[in-house]
């Protein structure tokens, strides 16, 4: 199902490509020795060469370079084996060099590409055209003093890796899958933590539409920072929305930068294509161009871990599940690590039910990751033992998983605590559906019209029993003495 | 021996007799500060650093007597002030960094440092080293001290090395650092009477040196005699891993291997050197310095540098455009010249307005021009190609020859003043030592003769990559065959 937009004179198309800046997880900067510690005190973690003192010259930091070939055989993208570093110059307080160290016309990685699951349960390939390496600018600061900017430059040359997709997106909830999908795939690789609130995943959208059924591409908008996952999908949608209103009055898509407002929802011009920056790109002359020794890229793929396609792949081969289950737990490395320790030797199909239900809904509603769940994987197979072995009802279950979430305990300490097995011997129950159905006249003779109402009867010695007793045996208890009152 | 002969020693002379303890580090260092004070009129430092120089003195004479003296113990030494010094100001020449105190030490002088050499200060330079007349500091021109007796204004010292080049003639230092890009420790070394080495690009780490031109730049020594330069070489080369350029090779003994003489080498003449207008004297002197080596058992041979025509313009395409981004960073943000605007960009306009001298923005405008959109592939790619086959010209060369010899210079140094409006004119200096800059080769001047007034002329000797060996043998080949001992006549006066 293609998303389009319902114009006034027709159908719309959306054509949309993003440029995704990843911070590399590495302990150093791309060309200092600096750290890269988040959340230092303003300028504590600069060195002269970070702050473009007179004399200083860049040092490439290898690790950083063998995180983006990691980043590029996880996007099964070409490596290129002989890239350049090169200059792009303009002005600005938190630029100390005056220049900003890219890749610009032989970029690190080339063309490559990613799987996204659609709603609908398809999945999309969207083209990589590039990755390349560049040194992040500083924080210039704007709002704590009256009338000076502050600069802190503890980012200003921390490494990030440049993602440039092909116009290969339709639809703004492509936009978010592919987001979605790529942030899966780094913190997999372990090559950039995927965090949007603090920059370390941020991403600029470039937007056009066209006539649905046109094979031309429309002039594009580029929209700068949109930096949630919840606001890829608006910002996209409310810009193709607002070139198609411009194109149908007659007017004509300006080629400009635009940023996203997310207070009121909308994008605003932000420079025109007149106001470019004319970047004079050139090789820098303090860095030999970078050139890789197969060996290198090889050792690096040995090195890969399994990525989320494959484990997808597997989970649903290796253990039944539905392709939606399988996507959903391989979204997080520590989910699938989670579920397959819960799952050895278990119903795998009711541990992932267990996991997406139960277990993401007491995550979110106390706003946890998986790494500081309270409960061990083992601790909810052996949860599920207790179902299986029928001990403890489905109901009870879930009131011993509450439990086990609240205090990290054993399920069958909480079972032993509370008294919680499940009744299953009829003599002890027998007294208690005897009185249910002796109390109840009126309910019986219903019955008698209507075999349905046993349900309430079963609720009533359920609750008589605080929910320990066995729901099969119940029913089969009331039969025999509905029958027979 | 009254101070003044103390400076008159070579590098070599003062490190055998500070061993033999005929007289101390301090007192050398004393003599050589003495000297700097009475010449201050040549404008030749721009910070003189006397209690460093003495403390330093103390800790080399400390160590003579130890019997614990290091290569060059209590040697003084003059920097070119576009070597970051630690807690020393450091200027370039420039009013945007007159201010600037590094809190780091740039390679060269800290390898320079740990073998026991003594700062005895800061020498003047054209503005960031652009220049090739010393006329373009902020700190004003340096004289000439071979200016002929009652000349006014005075002659060029050369540039843009040319407070280290006047110091050292003038006796004020044995020996200086000074730096390469285009010619800048060439030819203020032969407009001067001394001996001036560019190493190999990538043989002194660039670590700490003020950027001009990043591809071109290159430290090198600059001293009274070839062995003086080998000296000094020795101590300053080496692989440094915070300079991605600098190359992995190994430092030579070059200072033991002068004297392996010229018999066998193949020595070529470039005929495109043989450039109009050239004055008979110097091409006199060519021709003379190519005898010398004949007589000494080389063979001479013509060779041809086809491209040698286009390399000036080529280096004015690829060094200002380099220079044009490497001085993006003096934007009176963090250190160095401030000037206030209403806003940023008008802070930015006069900061570097004004803490800019001409030459500087000239050349960042020309750099700026040839990396700009619609003429990067006109000016920077075409230049990077021409240069490329510079380069291929001099391999070529190099498969028949072992060193070429060249004039250093086109004329003797001019007065100051001169070719002030007429950038290309200036430019046309560094003639003969720009090709040898754009392909990164080791070449040296040495002076081997005095014009009709008095003036050094010099000849230049270029060699293979990494082969400064043979350069400083055929170096020291003609400095012995040429014999040149004069002194700049004021200060030969000063010693009568």
């Amino acid at each position: 199902m293609s998303w389009v937009i319902e114009g006034e004179t027709g159908k719309w198309e959306l054509v949309c490509g993003l440029e995704i800046h990843a911070q590399v997880i590495s302990r150093a900067k791309l060309f200092s020795g600096a750290s890269t510690e988040f959340g230092a005190e303003p300028n504590t973690r600069v060195s002269p060469v970070d702050a473009g003192m007179p004399g200083m010259l860049p040092v490439l930091n290898m690790f950083c370079v063998e995180q983006a070939v990691r980043t590029g055989l996880g996007l099964r993208a070409q490596i290129n084996l002989f890239s350049v570093f090169e200059r792009k110059n303009y002005f600005y307080p938190d630029l100390p060099n005056g220049y900003q160290i890219s890749q610009y016309k032989h970029p690190i990685v080339g063309r490559g590409s990613v799987t996204i699951e659609l709603a609908d349960g398809s999945t999309k390939e969207i083209g990589i055209t590039r990755l390349h390496l560049e040194m992040d600018a500083g924080k210039s600061i704007h709002d704590r003093l009256p009338d000076a900017t502050l600069i802190d430059l503890n980012r200003s040359g921390v490494a990030l890796m440049e993602i440039v997709t092909e116009p290969d997106i339709r639809a703004p909830d492509e936009a978010v899958a592919f987001m979605r999908k790529l942030r899966s795939i780094l913190r997999y690789l372990g090559t950039c933590d995927g965090n949007m609130e603090e920059g370390s995943l941020r991403c600029d959208a470039n937007v056009s539409v066209r006539p649905l059924g046109s094979t031309e591409l429309g002039t594009r908008t580029e929209i700068k920072n949109v930096n949630s996952m919840r606001f890829i999908a608006k910002a996209i949608e409310y810009e193709a929305r607002r070139q198609v209103e411009i194109l149908e009055s007659g007017g004509t898509v300006e080629q400009e930068t635009r940023l996203f407002d997310e207070r009121r929802g909308v994008t605003r011009s932000m420079r025109t294509k007149e106001e470019a920056h004319d970047y004079r790109y050139f090789p820098d002359p303090d860095l030999l161009p970078l050139e890789l020794d197969p060996a290198f890229v090889e050792r690096i793929r040995r090195s890969l871990p399994e990525l989320p396609d494959a484990k997808k792949a597997r989970f649903v081969e290796q253990y039944g599940l539905t392709p939606y289950d399988a996507a959903v737990l391989v979204a997080e490395r520590e989910v699938a690590d989670w579920f397959e320790a819960a799952a050895r030797g278990r119903d795998a199909k009711k541990v992932a039910n267990w996991i997406i239900t139960e277990l993401f809904g007491a995550l979110n509603r106390s706003g946890l990751e998986i790494g500081r769940c309270p409960i061990r994987p083992e601790q909810l197979g052996r949860l599920l033992d207790l179902v299986e072995e029928g001990r403890l009802s489905g109901r009870l279950a879930k009131e011993v998983f509450a439990l086990m979430f609240e205090s990290g305990k054993d399920p069958e300490v909480i079972v032993e605590e509370r008294g919680l097995v499940q009744v299953t011997d009829a003599a002890a129950l027998e007294p208690i559906v005897a009185r249910v159905v002796a109390d109840n006249p009126k309910q019986v003779a219903t019955y008698r019209k209507n075999p349905k109402v046993i349900g309430w009867f079963v609720g009533q010695v359920m609750r008589a029993t605080k929910g320990k007793a066995n729901p099969q045996l119940v029913q089969e208890l009331l039969r025999k003495h509905l029958e027979e009152a | 021996m009254s101070t003044r002969e103390l400076t008159r020693l070579t590098l070599a002379e003062a490190r055998r007799r500070l061993r033999a303890r005929e007289f101390s580090a301090r007192e050398l260092v004393e003599a050589h500060l003495e000297a700097m004070a009475r010449h201050r009129g040549l404008n030749a430092f721009i910070t003189e650093t006397p209690e460093l120089a003495l403390t330093m003195a103390a800790e080399s004479d400390r160590r003579l007597a130890a019997g614990d003296a290091r290569p060059l113990e209590g040697i003084p030494i003059a920097v070119k002030d576009l070597f970051c010094t630690r807690e020393v100001r450091t200027t370039a020449a420039s009013r945007i960094l007159h201010n600037f105190v590094p809190p780091y030490e740039s390679t060269v002088t800290r390898r320079l440092w740990e073998a026991g050499a003594v700062l005895l200060g800061k020498t003047n330079l054209d503005e960031f080293a652009m220049g090739s007349a010393n006329v373009t500091s902020h700190f004003g021109p340096v004289v000439n001290p071979w200016t002929p007796p009652g000349e006014e204004p005075g002659r060029v010292p050369g540039g843009s090395s040319g407070g280290s080049a006047a110091a050292v003639a003038a006796l004020l230092a044995p020996a200086a650092t000074g730096t390469d890009t285009g010619g800048s420790i060439r030819q203020p070394a032969a407009f001067c009477g001394i001996v001036g080495l560019k190493p190999t690009y990538g043989r002194c780490s660039r670590w700490g040196i003020i950027a001009f031109a990043s591809s071109l730049d290159q430290a090198g020594p600059m001293a009274r005699t070839v062995e003086d330069c080998a000296l000094l070489l020795e101590q300053m080369a080496g692989y440094d891993p915070l300079d991605s350029t600098s190359a992995d090779v190994a430092v030579e003994p070059w200072s033991a291997r002068l004297d392996a003489g010229v018999k066998g080498l193949r020595i070529g003449l470039p005929r495109e050197y043989r450039v109009d207008g050239m004055p008979a004297e110097i091409e006199r002197l060519w021709a003379e310095g190519a005898a010398w080596l004949r007589a000494q058992g080389a063979e001479v041979v013509e060779i041809s540098l086809p491209h040698t025509a286009y390399a000036l313009p080529t280096y004015y395409i690829v060094a200002p455009a380099e220079a044009s981004s490497n001085l993006a960073r003096y934007d009176g943000m963090r250190f160095g010249l401030r000037v206030e605007g209403r806003d940023l960009t008008e802070t930015y306009m006069r900061t570097r307005g004004e803490g800019f001298g001409r030459e500087v923005r000239r050349r960042i405008l020309i750099g700026t021009y040839a990396l700009s959109a619609g003429y990067y592939d006109a000016y920077y790619l075409k230049a990077q190609k021409v240069r490329r086959r510079i380069a291929d010209d001099f391999r070529e060369a190099f498969t028949r020859v072992d060193a070429i010899l060249t004039p250093a210079a086109p004329t003797a140094a001019f007065r100051i003043g001169e070719k002030m409006d007429d950038p290309v004119a200036m430019y046309l200096n560094d003639v003969f030592t720009v090709p040898a800059s754009l392909a990164g080769l080791p070449a040296v001047a040495v002076p081997t003769g005095l014009d009709g007034e008095g003036l050094p002329l010099a000849l230049q000797v270029i060699g293979r990559p990494w082969d400064e060996t043979t350069v400083l043998r055929v170096a020291r080949a003609l400095e012995e065959a040429a014999d040149f001992r004069a002194l700049p006549p004021r200060i030969a006066e000063e010693l009568a």
